[in-house]
Parts: C-alpha cells; structure tokens; sequence
C-alpha cells in the first residue's frame, strides 16, 4: 500500500511537470517538430531540465544506478541492449504517429481528464497498438 | 519565447526528471510511459498494481494543477480519423521500438544507452518529417 502510494507519488509529479510545461498541448508540441515552420523550442528546454535532473540523481546515486543496472529487469533503454531492427522501426513509426498527432503517450494520458473527444480516441487507439503488438509478440 | 515559458518549460522537466529518479530509486522501474501503460494489458507477466497507481498520479494531475489555480492548455486540431491513424502507430511503434519520448527520451539518454539516443533521433527526424508533409507539403 505504502509503495502504491509512492508510485502514485511519481505519476503525479511526472504529469505535473507535462502539463506546468505545456507538454499537454498538441499544437505546442507541433511547434516543436515543424523546424520548417515558426519554431517553438519548448520541447527541448523540458528535455534539457529533465535529463539534467535525472542525470544529477543518478550522479549522486551511481552506485545505486549500477546495482540497478546490473540486475536490470527492463533492458528496454538499457547501455547493454543491442540496437536492431525492432528499435529502427519501431521508433520510426512511432514518430510518424506523433507527427501526426502531437501526442506522445505522456501527454496523451494527462490530457484524458479535460474532456476531449480528441484524447479518447487517440488514447483508445494507442492502447489497440499495444494490444496488438501484445497479441503478435506473444513471447517478447 | 516569453521569459515565463523558459522556466515552465525548464520547471516542467525538472519535475519529470525528479519523478524518474523517485520510480527508478525507490522501486528499481524505468519511467517509460508507453512500456508502464501496455503493461497494463493481457498477456500479465508481473504485477500490475504499481502500473495502475503511477497511471492514476498521471492522470490526477491535470486536475490537481487547475485546483491548485494553474490552467491546462489542450488545443488539439487534427481530425479525429487522422487521431485514430496516429494512435495505432504511436501504441504499436512505442511497443515495437520500447520506448517512447519518456522511456527513451529522457531515462534511457539519462543513462548514456547508445541504443536510446538512436531511437531518439529516429522519432524526432519522423515526428519532423511528417509535420513537415503535413503542413508545407512536399
């Protein structure tokens, strides 16, 4: 209970920091990825304060970093993972969804709560690509 | 770029990158969105309740940031088919890929993976190129 709370904790905070950051608005982020347009470098200010963040806490914790690391269950975004096919393609397509939409996974999630049709259905359609790659996946 | 939104914009991160250390250092978990959000999902090889609870504190906080007096800024223009199209691929893309802006983006660069700053220049130059299509056409 006391560890569901603490997860709840950093969901909180995590969605937080998207929206005082304007990361919930679609049009906003769309500012970001037309480079060819009026570009609106929001985006990787978050990403410089975040990564930094981290990056600070996972200084002072390196040794803790490493433990985890070592005895890695979610070797997703690990050092140690190899790049394949999978990564490139995956990634790729990924992004064209969210050229498409402005929406990442994030964002998309926070945004359910203001009541946009918008939201449900990119939401209800992101959770039917997990589903599906689930289902064809079976033994990842 | 008003003054205001370079320290929402640097706040705002700082307060992601502080909960991904928090899920990393207190429960050993990646704050991956799209990887904690699928988990949610048959086929349920661990256990799902911290999913739920970390998805909850998602989701209350818009919420809790308009109660705390802040507002919440959702414009959305794109048609709802072009919506369904583009959620498919980011549910699909972030599963096959594992990881999306979140997982990649941020954890997985915070922890110098080769692999993760691949993916990342790989769906921003996507991301980038389709909203270029969009807009400016070809």
């Amino acid at each position: 209970m006391k560890s569901n709370f603490s997860t709840f904790i950093s969901g909180l905070l995590f969605g937080l920091g998207l929206v005082m950051a304007q990361m919930t608005d679609p049009l906003k982020v769309l500012g970001f990825l037309d480079v060819a347009g009026n570009w609106d470098p929001t985006l990787a200010l978050v990403m410089v304060g975040a990564l930094l963040t981290l990056g600070i806490f996972q200084w002072f914790m390196r040794k803790r970093l490493k433990q985890i690391q070592d005895t890695d269950r979610d070797l997703l975004v690990s050092p140690k993972a190899k790049i394949d096919v999978k990564l490139i393609a995956g990634s790729a397509v990924f992004g064209i969804g969210w050229g498409l939409s402005g929406f990442c996974p994030g964002p998309a999630l926070v945004s359910l709560t203001s009541g946009f049709a918008g939201s449900y259905v990119f939401v209800g359609a992101m959770f039917t690509g997990f589903f599906v790659f689930n289902r064809l996946h079976r033994d990842r | 770029m008003t003054y205001l939104t370079v320290l929402s914009a640097l706040g705002g991160g700082a307060l992601i990158g502080l909960a991904s250390a928090w899920l990393l250092f207190f429960h050993n978990r990646t704050a991956g969105i799209s990887g904690i959000a699928a988990g949610i999902l048959p086929p349920w090889h661990q256990d799902i309740g911290w999913r739920l609870w970390f998805l909850a504190g998602l989701v209350f906080s818009a919420p809790l940031w308009k109660l705390l007096g802040g507002s919440v800024q959702i414009r959305i223009d794109t048609p709802l088919i072009v919506l369904a199209i583009a959620g498919l691929l980011v549910g699909y893309g972030t599963r096959l890929g594992g990881g999306c802006t979140s997982g990649h983006g941020i954890c997985g660069n915070a922890r110098l993976s080769l692999r993760s700053l691949v993916a990342t220049l790989l769906f921003m130059t996507t991301a980038g190129i389709t909203v270029f299509i969009v807009r400016h056409g070809f």
